[in-house]
């Protein structure tokens, strides 16, 4: 498998399938691990950090799941593929910078990632489509025991898993689910929402990764806390928050239904039109216009196209993406003439 | 007056920033106020959240003046102080006690409870040995009514998992 290999597909947590799939795009679980007795990467010196990579890599070659994986150097990459890269959510903002002795292992349909020597020596990330954090976990739960049966992670029996950064010390887990909320931020109903999640410790972010600002309506929630809870509980604490605030969507959805249903169609079919018929148009822009679509789609009011392919487009139509597909470098300009053109192949219709 | 950064609308924000102890002061329409609060939000990262909280287990001035540092990477708790992230797994026992108020205060406690990997260091299978060890004679203490060994025992868990943890 090669990098380019990745254009034309998208992983398998973008198909649309699975538990509330109408607003759950996809559930996370992201493990930290360090191997004992080596410096963090923070504090870890260039030949310890090939060291690092050298150890982990091999300990891969053993283990089934990884058989048909790819690894990638971030010092072999240029700054499209970087960029590529964290448009899939396959890798931070962070791995991409600083590149020496780090390293992308993906599994085959983008089900797991392994960032090698970002802020922990591994950070093993599993996605699946829908709402579906116990068989996410079951998966990232069984690699970690396989990478443990052949690597000494840094462990404690007080204080758990040992990472750079406290907070996430102990199980060194993050449960997240990705949330698509049109209905609750057009009843404006969102930040009463999202600030009762804060209350609850746990965090909210935008679709586009840390620290963005939610668009497309797009909120992703995870659990704050790794000490003091087991893997479980941690996970079914977050899952019945997630199972309120779909609720509270669905009402909100059904609410528009009843009071705006014309207003609702007509904003639906006019996003449609308009990502069916642009010469030209900006990533925020089609990221809202999308939204509106996602939304039509799940009530049945948008018939002639499916979930799968409007969140392809969400990942497709980003700067890295469009110049992989065209196979050279574009102006912002050219981005925007390149993005209307691949909206209009895709559900012109 | 009109906006310092787009120059076209009217300033009615009045910002004043104090970087390294130089003060400058910013007039700004609303919109690109608004803008400018998304960047500086952005900039007041987790290290500076952290940061805070490692107050909490901030050292006295006797412990400053021997500035404690990691026997392993050389970090001091300073710099994790400053940055927010620690250097090795060691660091975790050279800051232990500073370590364990931070931990409960970001986690609300800070004993680990879930999985273990399946290769445990030999140093905590010794520790884990031991716990086990213990709990068995407890065990027995406790079948036996010897409740006077018991009550010793119980001690000596209660030490075992209250390592790590400075009272």
């Amino acid at each position: 498998m090669k990098l380019d290999d990745f254009i034309y597909n998208t992983g398998q947590w973008l198909k649309g399938r699975g538990a509330f799939s109408n607003i759950v795009m996809s559930s996370r679980v992201r493990l930290a691990r360090n191997l004992a007795e080596k410096p963090f990467p923070n504090k870890a010196r260039k030949k310890e950090l090939n060291e690092i990579l050298a150890t982990v890599v091999s300990a891969t070659e053993h283990i089934e799941f990884f058989k048909k994986s790819i690894l990638l150097k971030i010092n072999e990459l240029d700054n499209v593929d970087k960029q590529f890269l964290i448009e899939r959510h396959l890798m931070s903002h962070e791995h991409a910078s600083n590149p020496e002795g780090k390293a992308l292992i993906v599994s085959e349909e983008e089900v797991l990632s392994v960032m090698v020597n970002e802020e922990d020596h591994l950070r093993l990330q599993v996605m699946q489509s829908g709402f579906n954090l116990n068989e996410t976990w079951e998966i990232a739960n069984t690699i970690d025991d396989a990478l443990s049966q052949k690597l000494d992670f840094a462990y404690s029996l007080h204080w758990g898993y040992l990472t750079a950064c406290p907070t996430n010390t102990g199980t060194a887990m993050r449960g997240s689910v990705m949330l698509h909320l049109p209905a609750l931020v057009m009843t404006r109903q969102i930040n009463k929402v999202m600030a009762a999640i804060s209350k609850l410790n746990f965090a909210s972010r935008g679709f586009y990764g840390e620290g963005t600002q939610a668009s497309g309506n797009f909120y992703q929630i995870s659990n704050q806390v790794s000490m003091g809870h087991t893997e479980q509980d941690a996970l079914q604490n977050i899952s019945g928050l997630i199972r309120q605030v779909i609720e509270q969507e669905e009402q909100a959805r059904q609410a528009l239904l009843v009071q705006n249903k014309l207003m609702l169609e007509d904003k639906i079919f006019r996003s449609y039109g308009t990502l069916k018929n642009a010469h030209i148009i900006s990533s925020q822009e089609t990221v809202e216009l999308l939204s509106m679509v996602r939304l039509g789609v799940d009530l049945d009011i948008v018939k002639d196209v499916d979930r799968n392919s409007i969140n392809e487009l969400f990942i497709m139509i980003q700067p890295a993406h469009l110049q992989k597909i065209e196979g050279k470098k574009l102006s912002a300009a050219e981005r925007d003439t390149k993005r209307a053109s691949l909206i209009r192949e895709k559900i012109g219709g | 007056m009109q906006c310092d950064i787009c120059s076209k609308k009217k300033a009615t924000v009045h910002l004043t920033e104090i970087v390294d102890d130089q003060m400058s002061e910013m007039h700004l329409c609303e919109e690109c106020a608004r803008q400018k609060s998304v960047q500086m939000e952005q900039q007041f990262g987790l290290a500076d959240l952290l940061a805070g909280l490692a107050d909490f287990g901030k050292p006295t001035k006797e412990e400053t003046k021997e500035s404690i540092k990691c026997s392993s990477c050389g970090m001091t708790y300073d710099e994790f102080r400053k940055f927010g992230r620690l250097g090795c797994g060691q660091c975790y026992e050279s800051f232990k006690m500073h370590l364990s108020t931070l931990l409960k205060k970001v986690h609300g406690s800070n004993h680990h409870l879930g999985k273990s990997p399946a290769k445990i260091p030999k140093s905590e299978k010794k520790k884990m040995e031991s716990f086990q060890e213990l709990k068995m004679q407890l065990q027995q203490a406790i079948q036996r009514e010897d409740f006077e060994t018991a009550a010793e025992i119980r001690d000596k868990i209660r030490d075992l998992e209250n390592n790590g943890d400075e009272k």
